[in-house]
């Protein structure tokens, strides 16, 4: 496992108590953060959904490698600049390709993976249907026939126990 | 002339269980009562040889004898005793021979425990599991052998990875392995049920305590790593969606679903299809994990060392179990007869969603998994599946589940009443929408969905303890009776009681720190102090410490508020020579079940190092509510019922 070391924001800038972004988990380099704390949270957010490609799985929110730091200023410069984060996303990933993108896309190779937790929910409800209606068919007659003739299906019995 | 022993019993072992696989398997089928007779005392036989194998390389590691390969790839002499022990565990050699050992543990506690079963389902049972040891075996002495000798002798060992050496790290894998392994014993139970034709409710019946063994163990084993990660790699993140994660998490959502379908199996003789499947999935899921971490075809951080060639062969074991009981399956399968009949609001009803809901989110973890290997292997194109994903499509599924899941227990078999469920539950409902609505107005100043989050973790709460209150009319009794009828609750209720339960509070913990964790990072050198909330955190030092095996520079921070010092903080980092790794070490510090998270970062050229403050409100209860759902397992199997040969009418 990677050990990284990652710095964190300039005590100064952000004076005492309460301005406290409610970010998630990493933080990030004090010295690269943005002063504009509505801006920078943006750019935490797409820093989380980019992959670090020099690490073993990891965005480059959470990295300390190089490439994770010059990743971070771009996306921090592209943010400054006006850019939104749909055109941050397809800059970075024209230049590394769709891999970088931690979160995939939705286009046409990926919609079944986006797809699939609904097609699944969906596949067992038919095969609980499916069951249930093979059940349904034999069910009744089993349910009329064992009581009062019993002994007739002792075969049956000894598959079934 | 140890590790030779060792090596020696290890093809001993692997032998006894070609013959332990043939033999009882021969007597099945002829009917001969010796020959499956044979079957526990080689499976004990299997035990002992691999266990005192097991425990001479351990003595080797304690030894720090170096002409073992193994040893020396992982060890050092300086390294403290414990992780010495534990190092012989922490690669792959010799977690291989682990898997082999509870593979007889379990085959050995059958051989042992398993004497009111049917003779042939036990037999046939051991006959299978014994096959798996075999295989296993010859896995580990043909390609993983940890009794490799190295010639000449180095003198010294090149140390256990610095981050495996902490105690959380000991505990982690053999929990997980047990859970893991645990799970084989269910696979061959159901492939010995469908080799033998006979799927009923006294097959269910022994199948769960076996599940429930290895589920506990699993679910603890997880909750360990989740803990260790959070307090280890600091950063304060708990579960990050890595392959290998998901690789441990898998058999847990299919076992669970598992659990649950084996009790209407036993109880009704119903949902026996789910059940027989679930059991061959998940242990087919632990074996994917399996070849997942040493196969080097996932990028993670949690591989073993990647060996493309043993992956191959993991993959091809892994294929030859699930060709072989899948083809059992469907050969057998069509003749199971159909069980009884039930409503769909009903308990059955109600099992039946709660497979349909885990199993979606096991396929769908599986599938977000393995995605980018399709999708390169089809289009060339590399893409990743994150986090992001993860989150956004567990969460929905878990949450239609969670919601759904207090009824379940009010349930009837068979038919319940739909309307009188609801009646029932409302007051519960009533009271967890106004927490939400409290939490709500508390904290307007955090995300709008986390007050719902809470609401959701207070239904399935108070969901859960109102059952069992309501069932045994302990609130409705005279004053006096209460501790009577509470008394009279059933030690599997409880079990189930305080699943759900821990559960309940395993999201509440989710949702509270995801929700409200705040964090504060800031460069200072000693003597500097910063404001963060109301509390001001103060550098003091730094302070050099020489550990067994590695260097540490320890920051010393204090906290005060105004009343003085709530505590100090000691984060470090440590530079491990043999090995050459550096790593960081944070420092917790524990307020009720909150927890403040203090951790180092880099030094800049001014001296400055970077520090990171966290605050994680509830975050404790995250593995709190594990370790309350692995009580509940451990109730559930104490309670004697489960075990009682004749079929009795439970209570739940």
């Amino acid at each position: 496992m990677r050990r990284r070391s990652i710095t964190t924001l300039l005590a100064g800038l952000l004076i005492s108590s309460t301005v406290f972004l409610s970010t998630a988990a990493v933080a990030v380099p004090p010295d690269e953060q943005l002063q504009d704390p509505a801006l920078e949270a943006k750019a935490r957010e797409i820093s989380k959904g980019l992959r670090c490609l020099v690490c073993q799985n990891q965005s480059i929110d959470d990295s300390d490698a190089e490439l994770a730091k010059d990743l971070r200023r771009i996306v921090r410069e592209r943010l400054l600049a006006g850019d939104n984060e749909a055109t941050i996303e397809d800059y970075v990933v024209s230049r590394y390709g769709e891999f970088v993108l931690l979160n995939p896309r939705l286009n046409a190779s990926t919609a079944l993976l986006w797809g699939s937790p609904l097609l699944f929910v969906l596949a067992g409800l038919g095969f609980a249907v499916l069951t249930f209606r093979r059940k349904d068919a034999g069910a009744d007659l089993q349910e009329t026939i064992t009581t009062p003739v019993k002994s007739m299906n002792i075969l049956d019995h000894l598959r079934d126990d | 002339m140890i590790p030779e022993v060792g090596h020696a019993l290890l093809i001993a072992a692997t032998l006894s269980a070609l013959i332990c696989f043939i033999l009882p398997l021969i007597g099945w089928r002829l009917n001969d009562r010796r020959l499956t007779q044979s079957a526990p005392m080689l499976s004990l036989l299997q035990l002992v040889f691999v266990t005192t194998s097991f425990a001479l390389l351990i003595t080797s590691y304690v030894t720090s004898d170096f002409s073992v390969l193994n040893v020396w790839q992982n060890s050092h002499s300086d390294q403290p005793l414990l992780f010495k022990f534990t190092s012989a565990w922490g690669n792959h050699e010799g977690s291989m021979l682990l898997w082999v050992w509870i593979l007889t543990i379990f085959g050995g506690g059958l051989g042992l425990f398993g004497r009111r079963l049917p003779t042939d389902l036990r037999a046939v049972t051991l006959s299978i599991q014994s096959l798996m040891v075999f295989i296993f075996g010859c896995f580990v002495l043909m390609t993983s052998n940890p009794f490799t000798r190295l010639f000449p002798t180095p003198p010294e060992g090149s140390d256990l990875n610095p981050i495996l050496q902490d105690i959380g790290l000991a505990i982690h894998p053999p929990l997980l392995y047990i859970g893991y392994v645990g799970f084989s014993m269910t696979f061959t139970f159901a492939a010995a049920a469908l080799l033998i034709g006979r799927v009923d409710q006294a097959w269910a019946r022994w199948v769960r305590p076996w599940t429930l063994l290895a589920w506990i163990f699993l679910t603890l084993g997880i909750a360990m790593g989740s803990y260790w990660a959070y307090y280890e790699l600091g950063w304060g993140g708990w579960w990050f969606w890595d392959p290998v994660e998901n690789a441990s998490l898998l058999p847990w959502l299919s076992g669970t679903a598992l659990l649950h379908s084996a009790i209407v199996s036993e109880k009704r003789g119903g949902l026996r299809i789910w059940t027989l499947l679930l059991a061959i999935l998940t242990f087919c899921l632990s074996l994917l994990g399996t070849f997942l971490v040493r196969s080097g075809i996932i990028t993670s951080v949690h591989s073993f060392a990647t060996d493309p060639q043993r992956g191959l062969v993991i993959l091809a074991i892994l294929a030859f179990f699930i060709g072989t009981s899948l083809s059992l399956f469907a050969l057998r399968a069509p003749r199971l007869k159909a069980g009884r009949l039930f409503d769909p609001i009903s308990r059955e009803g109600a099992l039946v969603f709660n497979n349909i809901f885990l199993c979606a989110s096991c396929a769908t973890v599986l599938f977000g998994t393995l995605y980018p290997v399709f999708h390169e292997a089809f289009t060339g194109q590399k893409i990743s599946v994150g986090a992001p994903f993860f989150n956004r499509t567990m969460v929905p599924l878990f949450l239609i589940l969670v919601i759904a899941l207090p009824f379940g227990p009010f349930m009837n078999w068979k038919r319940a009443d739909g309307r009188a469920l609801f009646q029932r539950l409302a007051g519960i409902a009533a009271l967890a929408a106004i927490i939400a609505f409290l939490v709500y107005i508390l904290t307007s100043d955090r995300p709008r969905l986390a007050p719902l989050g809470i609401g959701v973790a207070a239904w399935l709460i108070l969901g859960s303890i109102y059952e069992p209150l309501s069932r045994y009319k302990v609130l409705a009794a005279k004053s006096g009776e209460h501790l009577k009828q509470l008394r009279r609750i059933t030690r599997s209720h409880w079990g189930m009681t305080l699943g759900h339960l821990g559960m309940g509070i395993t999201i509440l913990g989710i949702v509270a720190v995801t929700g409200w964790e705040s964090e504060k990072s800031a460069l200072m050198k000693p003597t500097d102090q910063i404001a963060i909330n109301d509390y001001i955190l103060r550098f003091e030092g730094v302070q050099n410490i020489q550990g067994p095996n590695f260097t540490e520079d320890r920051g010393i921070f204090a906290l005060l508020k105004d009343e003085g010092l709530v505590t100090s903080f000691t984060p470090s980092k440590r530079f491990y020579p043999a090995r050459q790794m550096p790593t960081t070490e944070a420092s917790l510090h524990t307020q009720g079940i909150s927890q403040l998270y203090l951790s180092l970062g880099e030094v800049r050229d001014s001296g400055e190092i970077v520090v990171r403050f966290y605050q994680k409100p509830l975050i404790l209860l995250i593995w709190f509510g594990a370790i309350i759902m692995a009580l509940g397992g451990c109730l559930s199997l104490s309670d004697r019922a489960l075990w009682a040969r004749k079929t009795n009418k439970k209570r739940s």
